[in-house]
């Protein structure tokens, strides 16, 4: 819909020494809100997306060095952490580091009459009695990382849980059409 | 000769013990460490905090201080007062913190235990007005690590809840003619706590191997952690699994079953070391 996250990824590139891993490259990810100075709330976001991040990109071909991802928020509609997630996969795929899979993330917000609504915008968000951010990776879509705000019960969880793995793959329909297009001109 | 091995190649140590589906310390995949926990001003912790509790899990040490303040609300929410959690992670704990400015693992373990407090709405910040508008408390949670064995959040968790249910609130009354609130010490009434969330945290290893209440070391070694913050009714309040090897739903929801048994377990506890400080 209407947010829009831009990300840039450098590397592998050189690091400073009290930075360097001996046996993997070392993940940085820096998340820059719209307006404001990043937060408490960025650096747990920042944790959970280089946590994700880590768990896909071969490090150990890389040893030694950085590769620094980071994502500016350019506006803010509601579903910003799948936004998030999304563009680090597309950008991490588009600088051609190598990967042992591929992440999407999906947002599930559960409505108060007890409806799963994917991909919500800001107001259903906040009408929601929850709201749940999954990366759900390719393969055999796993969960690679979970995120929930507001209480549910386990059926609900696990309900939007399948249904967000169904729409797992819509996402990456979409991004196998946006490399399609990247690499056939 | 197996101190060699550990600190050679601590991995293919672990891996000999989880074949046999225990671990180094001789617990079971699925066992928790000792808790202990001290709440209140006399049996433990701080007097100068209006409430107070130290949480051992092993030996990993929390403590967590309690102070209420007043302040006026927000114009947005006039009705609203705050709670305000900081959790730090001060270079005493363990070689990997440094002394400076928060680092990252402490400004997302205050962000969970905000969204904890938000998800599982432990306290409504509406009981913590005082008048509309004009007064509310301010609630400084602040949970400091004294020692860090892994599994900080849990024992987090576990600390604020037990200082809040050992906080003592005087009573303000706002006086007409001046406009200035006074606060009565001598009538004291405890928090209103609706819900009491737990916490339980797991070490993914190897893909496929759940652990429950991972040492520091096992942390360093596992390939992910998962916490889940379930309450009194079976709700999860919070899943909480910052990226790490993929789960399937199945592996996940043998998580949720483990966190709820947990949950019991904890609340006893709690219920025990309350009734035994609560003067007769």
């Amino acid at each position: 819909g209407d947010t829009s996250v831009l990300a840039g990824v450098y590397g592998p590139a050189e690091t400073k020494l009290s930075k360097e891993l001996p046996d993997r490259a070392a993940l940085e990810v820096l998340l820059r809100p719209k307006v404001g100075l990043p937060g408490v709330l960025e650096r747990s976001r920042e944790q959970q997306l280089r946590r994700t991040c880590e768990a896909v990109v071969l490090g150990a071909l890389h040893p030694r060095s950085a590769v620094t991802l980071v994502l500016q928020v350019l506006s803010d509609a509601g579903s910003l952490l799948s936004c998030c997630l999304n563009a680090a996969c597309l950008g991490l795929l588009d600088a051609g580091l190598p990967l042992s899979g591929l992440f999407c993330g999906v947002t599930c917000a559960l409505g108060p009459d007890g409806s799963v609504l994917l991909d919500p915008t800001a107001r259903q968000e906040q009408e929601a009695r929850a709201v749940l951010s999954f990366a759900i990776g390719s393969g055999d879509r796993r969960l690679l990382m979970a995120t929930t705000k507001g209480s549910c019960s386990v059926e609900e969880m696990q309900q939007c849980l399948a249904v967000a793995q169904r729409a797992a793959d819509t996402v990456f329909q979409f991004y196998r059409d946006c490399l399609r297009r990247r690499y056939s001109k | 000769l197996s101190i060699c091995f550990r600190t050679v190649e601590p991995l293919e140590y672990y891996r000999r013990f989880l074949k046999e589906n225990c671990r180094p310390d001789g617990r079971e995949l699925g066992e928790f460490r000792a808790t202990t926990v001290n709440i209140g001003k006399f049996c433990c912790s701080i007097t100068t905090a209006d409430g107070s509790a130290l949480v051992k899990l092993g030996n990993t040490t929390v403590i967590c201080g309690v102070k209420a303040e007043l302040a006026a609300p927000a114009a947005d929410s006039a009705n609203k007062g705050y709670i305000v959690p900081n959790v730090e992670l001060p270079s005493l704990c363990s070689e990997r913190f440094r002394s400076g400015p928060p680092g990252e693992e402490a400004q997302a373990a205050s962000q969970f235990i905000a969204d904890v407090i938000e998800n599982s709405q432990m306290i409504v910040k509406e009981d913590l007005c005082i008048a509309n508008g004009k007064l509310a408390w301010v609630l400084y949670c602040d949970i400091i690590c004294l020692d860090y064995d892994g599994n900080l959040l849990d024992a987090s968790v576990f600390a604020l809840l037990a200082a809040l249910k050992n906080v003592q609130l005087p009573s303000v009354t706002i006086n007409e003619e001046t406009g200035l609130s006074e606060v009565n010490l001598k009538q004291k009434s405890p928090l209103v706590i609706r819900k009491h969330p737990v916490a339980t945290s797991f070490a993914i290893f190897d893909d496929t191997l759940l652990i429950v209440d991972p040492t520091a070391e096992e942390e360093d070694l596992g390939t992910g952690t998962v916490t889940i913050v379930t309450d009194e009714e079976g709700r999860l309040c919070s899943v909480h699994k910052p990226g790490g090897t993929p789960l399937t739903g199945a592996k996940l929801q043998d998580c949720i079953t483990r966190a709820i048994t947990r949950h019991k377990e904890v609340k006893k506890l709690i219920d025990k070391v309350i009734k035994s400080i609560t003067p007769k």
